[in-house]
């Protein structure tokens, strides 16, 4: 049992981690697919951001009078999490743009619909590159 | 500006991107861009240089004056040197195919958007490339990739759109993973310099969290590289994206992933953890031959030449995966041979494919007929490169087989060896099918008539000229072997730890 309890924050991490997974295997709609993107994601950040958590550590700013004695949470997985998550926002916005795209394409942003309108998974490469000269 | 070197190659691009963004008109955006392409391979070449004249062969570079391993640190080697060359040459190359945008969909007065992203794909290129630590990769691996994928949404058709968004999944579940390892690795080790983990790493290696760490880290970079069976997002990524940017991703994004495998495996874990006590090559091995035979096949029964060139990339990339897991300074210096000569013949002949869709306005297998005579220098790069793809003596592919199949039978692996010489029937018989299309059969004449486009004349010289570039340097590549095969043997060296 501590095993669940002593370690709860990576069972957090692995099961939003999952349900990201799923959402983008299962679900046809693309919009909830950016969305199962992003929990996946989120879940990563999680892992990071726990991992710099320390017991009975404070903010890591240096206080007055200096820091003898004083027990830090440590700051870089946090710093690096800025990064992530500014990668996540700028690749969510280039997804709902394609997704904006294709729906003007197709009319529709059921991936089922999409693969039917489109002539299934395989190609008739005739109709999907004419037209690309200039 | 010599002890510089590192940071510009990284810098320049990244810079010039957003400015790019302001310049008026598509010529000024073209030519700006084409500059700072030269520049770059300029200074991989310099690089390079400065890397022989070096005792150990590395190079190291404090960003903004931190040490290591709390500041990043640049470290470029004999196989970071290489990639950058390569990389930097194919973008120089690559962006001087005219009309540019070739088969993008781009509104009128929007083409220096086109630009900047390709100069923002080849900065994060670069920069996953120079850069010696392991963060740092995720950051410069999302910069290349979110570039990409808004360069191959561009591609003409309603499935464009579609194959980016796809990419887009598969690309960022991939970076997240490789993520997630490095997280893991920091978690166990305390730093994020690969040097460091290199030296760190000993001391926790027989622990779980490393094992999984590594297997994210694989699968991660797995996806990007397009190893079997991870590979379902490229066929399509690559023939609906605009052919220059067939041509330049083909060439560059999977190398340098490629490259970020060895650096991980070779490097950061060590060849004996990977291969010796977890076995890696039980799975690698069998993966790299189904690629190259599934990849082939599947390239067999394809009615879309840019189609078939992307299958011929999934069986191209397990020739590279093969000689990695053999693990042997030989095999790696065939892969890392194989990367060089394969970039040099799929750049050329996507850019072939752009000039016949520029002209004939498709790709489709059966519009190829009777071509060869309408579009003698655009076929003949076509042949030739094919003759690479297939491994005739006196080309590129030649050279990288030779050096896989010595290395199989430095390890008694006859039955490998084999395989890869199979396999090249199998490259045969799709590039027969293209030769037979454009010289051997007369084109419809019903289709002409359809059509009732003007009789269709040989590309410009502005596209023959990149194209014949690329094409002509797979047989220079292929009778002088003292830049490719030299760098890559002394990479190798340097990877396998026994010294240059």
């Amino acid at each position: 049992m501590s095993e669940v309890l002593g370690l709860w924050n990576y069972w957090v991490v692995i099961v939003l981690m999952m349900i990201g997974l799923y959402i983008m295997i299962a679900r046809d709609s693309l919009v909830k697919k950016v969305m199962g993107l992003n929990i996946f994601q989120v879940s990563v950040i999680m892992f990071y951001v726990s991992m710099g958590k320390v017991r009975g550590g404070t903010a890591p700013i240096l206080p007055e009078g200096g820091a003898e004695g004083v027990l830090f949470s440590n700051p870089l997985p946090h710093v690096l999490m800025l990064t992530a998550i500014v990668v996540g926002i700028a690749t969510t916005a280039l997804a709902l743009a394609l997704v904006v795209r294709i729906k003007e394409a197709y009319g529709t942003i059921e991936e089922d619909e999409i693969h039917a309108l489109a002539g299934g998974d395989g190609m008739d490469g005739r109709s999907a590159v004419q037209g690309e000269a200039e | 500006m010599n002890a510089h070197l590192l940071v510009l190659e990284v810098v320049v691009p990244l810079m010039a991107a957003p400015l790019c963004m302001l310049l008026p008109s598509k010529p000024a955006a073209r030519m700006f861009s084409i500059a700072v392409a030269w520049i770059t391979l300029y200074l991989a070449w310099s690089i390079l240089g400065a890397l022989g004249a070096t005792e150990h062969g590395v190079i190291a570079y404090e960003l903004g004056g931190f040490p290591p391993p709390f500041g990043i640190e640049l470290r470029v080697d004999w196989a970071n040197a290489y990639l950058l060359l390569l990389v930097s040459g194919i973008a120089a190359v690559v962006l001087m195919f005219g009309p540019g945008s070739a088969g993008a969909a781009v509104a009128e007065g929007r083409h220096a958007f086109f630009y900047t992203a390709v100069l923002l794909a080849l900065a994060g290129l670069l920069g996953i490339t120079v850069t010696g630590d392991a963060f740092n990769v995720f950051v410069f691996l999302e910069v290349s990739s979110l570039a990409s994928y808004s360069l191959i949404g561009l591609g003409r058709g309603a499935r464009a759109p579609m194959a980016a968004f796809s990419y887009l999944i598969m690309g960022t579940i991939g970076g997240t993973l490789f993520l997630l390892g490095v997280g893991l690795l920091y978690q166990m080790t305390g730093t994020l310099n690969m040097a460091d983990l290199t030296t760190r790493l000993p001391d926790v290696l027989d622990t779980r969290t490393i094992v999984l760490a590594l297997a994210l880290l694989i699968v991660g970079v797995g996806i990007k590289l397009a190893v079997y069976p991870l590979h379902q997002w490229l066929p399509n990524a690559y023939s609906f994206a605009p052919s220059v940017v067939s041509a330049f991703l083909a060439a560059t994004s999977t190398k340098v992933m490629y490259y970020v495998l060895v650096r991980i495996i070779f490097t950061i874990f060590g060849a004996a953890f990977v291969f010796e006590t977890l076995h890696a090559d039980y799975l690698l091995l069998p993966l790299s031959l189904i690629a190259m035979f599934g990849g082939s096949l599947a390239a067999i029964y394809q009615h879309d030449l840019k189609r078939l060139l992307a299958y011929s990339s999934v069986a191209q990339v397990g020739y590279m995966m093969l000689g990695l897991t053999l693990a042997s300074a030989t095999g790696l210096t065939a892969g890392l041979v194989h990367v060089f000569n394969h970039a040099l013949m799929k750049g050329g002949l996507f850019l072939a494919v752009g000039c016949i869709t520029a002209q004939v306005g498709s790709s489709a297998m059966g519009d190829l007929r009777g071509l060869g005579k309408r579009m003698p220098f655009t076929c003949a790069a076509l042949v030739v490169g094919g003759l690479a793809l297939i491994g005739v003596p006196s080309t590129v592919g030649f050279v990288s087989k030779w050096y896989l199949v010595q290395a199989a039978l430095e390890q008694d692996l006859l039955s490998v060896a084999a395989l890869i010489l199979l396999s090249s029937l199998l490259a045969v018989v799709y590039v027969w099918r293209v030769v037979e299309l454009c010289y051997f059969s007369e084109p419809d004449a019903t289709q002409v008539e359809v059509t009732g486009r003007p009789p269709v004349r040989e590309a410009p010289l502005g596209q023959l000229l990149p194209t014949w570039i690329l094409i002509g340097s797979t047989i220079i590549f292929g009778l002088t072997t003292d830049l490719t095969v030299g760098t890559a043997s002394k990479a190798a060296a340097q990877l396998m730890g026994v010294g240059p």
